[in-house]
């Protein structure tokens, strides 16, 4: 059960990361939302293996923790409220500029004109 | 005394609440919110004393008792840097009502700030790793919207970059508070200490790491700092000179709150902690150096103060500690008083760019004047805060034996030198650009004036500099109180008596 677990983490926190390299901003928040969701997962991995629910009555050595999963709960919340941000935010990034790629920076441009003789694309 | 600890973080939040509700109607939102962080910063101020007095103060929240509920714990170090901070964000926030038809009449401007203000109180009260994580995501939650407040292209451009990058640090922060609960089974930050002994070393370490790296995108350590010049000077002023003073050094508090507390290795100073205070102060010098636009040299030079604040983390001595908490008091007042006199400046004359402007020290003497004193503060002239901040950190630097470290920061202090050298001779000395490009003929433009809230605001901010300056001996005491009670056993022992 544990494997699972993790290998779930690992795949998401993979797809992520690669997501979050890319250059438009639609994969971007999309990897940061599969780097939410890795980091969720993870959290509730770490109470460990599954039982009853904690109600009294329940054998406390076989239950599973809840406290796990309550902070899952808050930071999922958190993920999703955030999210949205960024997506209002890539939405925006839309209106003006008209496609949703990261644009260079002029000064790492200027830099990297500037730095010289090297070979810069 | 638990009312008050409640108070500081429930004041703003309640704040935010009432300013959303009057959304669109500036002149009550002003009413709320400068009534709100007035009410902060005196429950504050009487919560520092009542620490001072009678020791660290505990809260648990819904009378949980640790380790199940969540505490929160004000104790000396906290404390302090929750009072300048609620004077910062006080200071800003008259700045901000003053500056004519920009931020303050957005329609979220209040709320935001005010939510802002409640993250930063409850970062620092925070007894347990997730309720940081919390107060850390709804000071940030806040700090996006601000940052791109006004939905230009080029705040979008690097308001994204600051947000996806912050996001990225608190995924890791997450996962760090996952992996410390898989291997501890707690979250508690007093009930960790005796935990954490229990976990093999390496382990140890990695969870160590992994915090550092998280917190130190956030307080913007070197390598990972470059999202810092990139985004802030792209803000308005006021938010600006809030994000400088004060969110970096709350990253800085979760490092130093962590590192002395979970993963101190009392064997003498670390150094990882000092490598990286080394290369932060000298990366950050130089960038500032090679940049010609106000906000932007600042920004660089919030980096570079950085590296004091690691170095005397770095040290882990008690006098190390508390030059650093020092540090922190001082850097935090003058960042954001030089943030807030640029932003005159840029007001005044219409550009921030130092080849735009020239001879302002004749033309507005009172803003020479005080971009003067805060500058002087930065780089540590005496008898300036920042002589007394580098004095205690170089003396503790020495006693430890380090003194490659120590003459590494003082060079960097000459740097500094330079660079506000720079900005005054390129700002205030010379002769308007016009005059000297297009011969003497050509006008130059009038300043605007200054209105007189914002340069109030300013000047209580550069005020309070110089204040720190002359009570620099009380303040001492208050931070080797601090440094002591930052100690684990001394934490432990107040937390879960």
């Amino acid at each position: 059960m544990i494997w699972t677990h993790a290998l779930l983490v690992g795949v998401l926190f993979a797809a992520g990361t690669y997501l979050l390299l890319q250059r438009s901003l639609t994969r971007i928040v999309l990897g940061l939302g599969l780097l939410g969701h890795g980091a969720n997962m993870l959290l509730v991995a770490a109470g460990g293996l599954p039982g009853p629910a904690p109600i009294v009555g329940e054998d406390p050595a076989t239950v599973a923790d809840p406290m796990p999963q309550a902070l899952a709960l808050t930071a999922i919340v958190i993920t999703f409220g955030l999210t949205v941000l960024i997506l209002a935010l890539a939405h925006r990034s839309w209106q003006v500029t008209g496609d949703d790629e990261v644009p260079d920076d002029l000064e790492d441009r200027r830099v990297a004109r500037e730095g010289g003789d090297e070979e810069v694309a | 005394m638990s009312a008050l600890i409640v108070l500081a973080v429930a004041l703003p939040l309640g704040a935010a609440g009432i300013a959303a509700a009057f959304s669109g109607r500036p002149p009550v939102q002003r009413v709320v919110s400068v009534v709100a962080l007035g009410a902060t910063l005196v429950t504050n101020a009487t919560l520092l004393g009542v620490v001072r007095r009678e020791g660290t103060q505990v809260v648990h929240l819904g009378g949980w008792e640790p380790p199940v509920g969540i505490s929160m714990v004000a104790d000396p170090f906290a404390m302090m840097l929750a009072v300048v901070g609620s004077v910062v964000v006080l200071a800003v926030l008259l700045y901000a009502i003053g500056q004519p038809g920009t931020v303050d009449e957005a329609r979220f401007f209040h709320p935001a700030y005010l939510i802002l203000a409640a993250g930063v109180s409850s970062s620092f009260l925070a007894g347990d790793l997730f309720n940081l994580f919390v107060s850390f995501e709804v000071m940030l939650g806040a700090s996006y919207v601000l940052i791109t407040l006004g939905g230009r292209a080029d705040q979008v451009r690097h308001g994204m970059t600051y947000v996806v990058i912050n996001l990225l640090a608190s995924t890791l922060f997450l996962t760090a508070v996952g992996l410390v609960y898989a291997a501890t089974g707690t979250v508690h930050l007093a009930d960790l200490v005796a935990r954490l002994d229990t976990v093999p070393d390496g382990l140890r370490m990695a969870l160590g790491m992994l915090l550092l790296v998280a917190f130190g995108i956030k307080a913007a350590i070197f390598p990972l700092f470059s999202w810092l010049p990139d985004s802030y000077p792209t803000a308005a002023t006021p938010i600006t000179a809030v994000f400088a003073g004060l969110l970096t050094k709350v990253g800085v508090y979760a490092i130093v709150r962590t590192q002395t507390l979970l993963f101190a290795d009392t064997s003498g100073p670390s150094p990882l902690l000092l490598t990286m205070a080394v290369l932060t102060m000298v990366v950050g010098v130089l960038g500032a150096m090679s940049q010609n636009d106000i906000k932007r040299i600042l920004s660089f030079h919030i980096v570079s103060q950085i590296g004091y604040m690691l170095m005397g983390l770095g040290l882990l001595t008690v006098t190390g500690l508390a030059a650093a908490a020092f540090y922190m008091v001082h850097h935090i007042l003058v960042k954001g008083s030089l943030f807030l006199v640029g932003g005159l400046v840029e007001h005044a004359a219409g550009s921030a760019a130092l080849h735009r402007l020239g001879g302002l020290v004749r033309r507005t003497p009172v803003l020479a004047a005080l971009f003067g004193v805060a500058a002087m503060g930065l780089a540590g002239l005496p008898p300036s805060s920042g002589f007394v901040a580098k004095l205690s950190l170089a003396d503790a630097g020495l006693a430890e034996g380090q003194g490659l470290v120590v003459g590494v920061s003082l060079a960097v202090s000459v740097l500094t030198l330079f660079s506000m050298t720079k900005v005054w001779t390129g700002a205030f000395w010379g002769l308007p650009p016009e005059q000297e490009a297009g011969g003497v003929t050509a006008a130059v433009p009038a300043l605007r004036r200054t209105p007189r809230t914002m340069l109030l605001a300013t000047a209580a901010l550069v005020a309070t500099t110089v204040a720190v300056a002359a009570g620099a001996a009380p303040l001492w005491d208050l931070s080797v109180e601090a440094a002591r009670a930052l100690d684990a056993g001394a934490y432990v022992q107040a937390v879960l008596p």
